[in-house]
């Protein structure tokens, strides 16, 4: 078991997003600790997606305060004084997304390697050392040179995975990354995530994949209508679900 | 009685020919390259949040598309001077009208591109801690160059061929110099024969260029 007792990596205190008069995040409260695999579920409209790009502020808050390891983050990407930027939280909170988002004018290689070299400044050799380790580890050393759009959607998504960790990102953020997917594919992209959580990745997921969520998280969040209506152990919220709303949910998937 | 062809009276003055292609070329390339920096710092302007700077891009924009060049060329040439109390010489006038005109152009084709990637791709690449300049400048310009290709090509061709009003004050580009060979020659068929072929010969291969690469696109895609 991971160790949750020490400092949360990531806060979230009094989150709320509104667009206009919608209000999709009415006040969001949310610690992750180090090594924590968090599954985020609920029903599609209930704001989870919009909470998780709220975590490394693709979506701006409207109100509320996110602390990255004791530091409280600013929308600007630059922070004067003590706080901690947008620009410098995304450093170490990286993130995958439903639609994969590579870059289709780089190849593999380039767009693993993207990041390090071009925001983090590190020496090429050093950067293209570590990515080759990391196809290895999702099972693409052959597709080094390839363009994204020759790969299927799980080598692209595999790609995406590893183009967020050569960031050697702190935490990392998983928005529905099997939901685009053909079924059949989605399998290679699990397998790569347990592995990660095996690893000790501090990891926040969105998810429609309850069986894996039940067997990969430490700790379970059920979003309804913008606020957390449920939190717990895996085993206490997709397992022993306390309210009608949860078990109503549950009840449409095979868990 | 059919027409008797004579084009050798008229190629005598080849050479005034080949010096009004040789302008023609040099405005054509000369308005290009300065009407891309235009067209760049309009595109970034109309793209600007702030409401000054869009709007007056925006004007300048509709002011050079919704007004004819040749208009705009007259209205340098000799309206202009008029206003600030210095004469301007016919090239500058036709090379600033000129690449003010191909600038409106090229920063809506470059506004269009940009705006046409896909917001997942700037996401993703200020996922990965990028600044919004190196967002625009790694990511999001090299893939919206490669789609206003062939817009760019077509505009260019289209700007190859305006060339051709500057002779209404009196620079000496291609279609200058065929008004001056019929005047020396009396024969206007075959003066205007040789400069349509002129122009011709060399923008047939640009439009093949732009539905090549048009057509490549649409593969990789």
């Amino acid at each position: 078991m991971h160790s949750t007792d020490d400092q949360p990596i990531l806060t979230v205190r009094g989150l709320t997003k509104s667009y206009n008069k919608l209000h999709v995040i009415k006040g969001v409260d949310l610690d992750l600790h180090r090594g924590e695999v968090l599954a985020i579920i609920g029903p599609s409209g209930s704001g989870k997606s919009t909470l998780i790009r709220c975590l490394n502020l693709l979506e701006i808050p409207s109100a509320g305060e996110i602390v990255y390891n004791g530091r409280s983050v600013e929308n600007r990407f630059q922070s004067r004084g003590g706080n901690i930027g947008c620009g410098e939280l995304r450093r170490h909170v990286g993130m995958v997304f439903q639609h994969f988002n590579l870059f289709p004018h780089k190849t593999v290689m380039q767009n693993i390697c993207e990041g390090p070299i071009a925001v983090l400044k590190e020496p090429r050799a050093e950067v293209e050392a570590r990515a080759m380790e990391l196809l290895g580890k999702v099972g693409l050393l052959d597709k080094r040179d390839a363009y994204p759009n020759h790969l299927s959607g799980g080598q692209k998504q595999r790609v995406a995975i590893a183009r967020a960790l050569a960031m050697r990102p702190d935490v990392l953020l998983l928005d529905e990354v099997t939901s685009a997917l053909d079924p059949e594919l989605v399998g290679e992209v699990l397998q790569v995530i347990r592995l990660l959580a095996h690893d000790g990745m501090t990891m926040a997921i969105v998810t429609h994949e309850m069986a894996f969520a039940a067997d990969v998280a430490d700790r379970v969040a059920f979003i309804d209508g913008g606020v957390i209506a449920e939190v717990g152990t895996a085993e206490n919220v997709i397992r022993n679900p306390s309210s009608d709303r949860l078990r109503a949910f549950l009840s449409r998937f095979n868990a | 009685m059919p027409y008797k062809w004579d084009f050798n009276t008229v190629l005598q003055y080849w050479d005034l020919f080949a010096w009004g292609l040789w302008l023609t070329f040099a405005y054509t390339l000369g308005s290009i390259v300065v009407g891309v920096v235009i067209g760049m710092v309009i595109c970034f302007g109309r793209l600007s949040r702030f409401r000054l700077i869009s709007g007056l891009s925006r004007a300048y924009q509709e002011v050079f598309r919704c007004t004819p060049l040749l208009v705009q060329l007259m209205w340098f040439y000799y309206a202009l001077p008029l206003l600030i109390g210095v004469t301007i010489e016919n090239y500058v006038a036709a090379m600033l009208t000129l690449s003010l005109y191909a600038g409106s152009f090229y920063s809506e084709i470059f506004r269009g591109g940009i705006l046409s990637i896909d917001k997942g791709q700037t996401e993703a690449a200020k996922a990965i801690a990028m600044s919004d300049r190196q967002v625009m400048w790694r990511i999001i310009i090299p893939q919206a160059f490669k789609r206003v290709l062939p817009s760019f090509i077509n505009q260019s061709v289209i700007q190859f061929k305006n060339t051709s009003l500057i002779s209404v004050i009196s620079v000496g580009e291609l279609a200058y110099m065929a008004a001056v060979v019929n005047g020396q020659t009396y024969r206007p068929l075959e003066a205007f024969t040789i400069v349509a072929l002129l122009y011709f010969i060399v923008l047939f291969p640009m439009t093949q260029a732009a539905d090549y690469v048009e057509h490549r696109m649409r593969v990789s895609d």
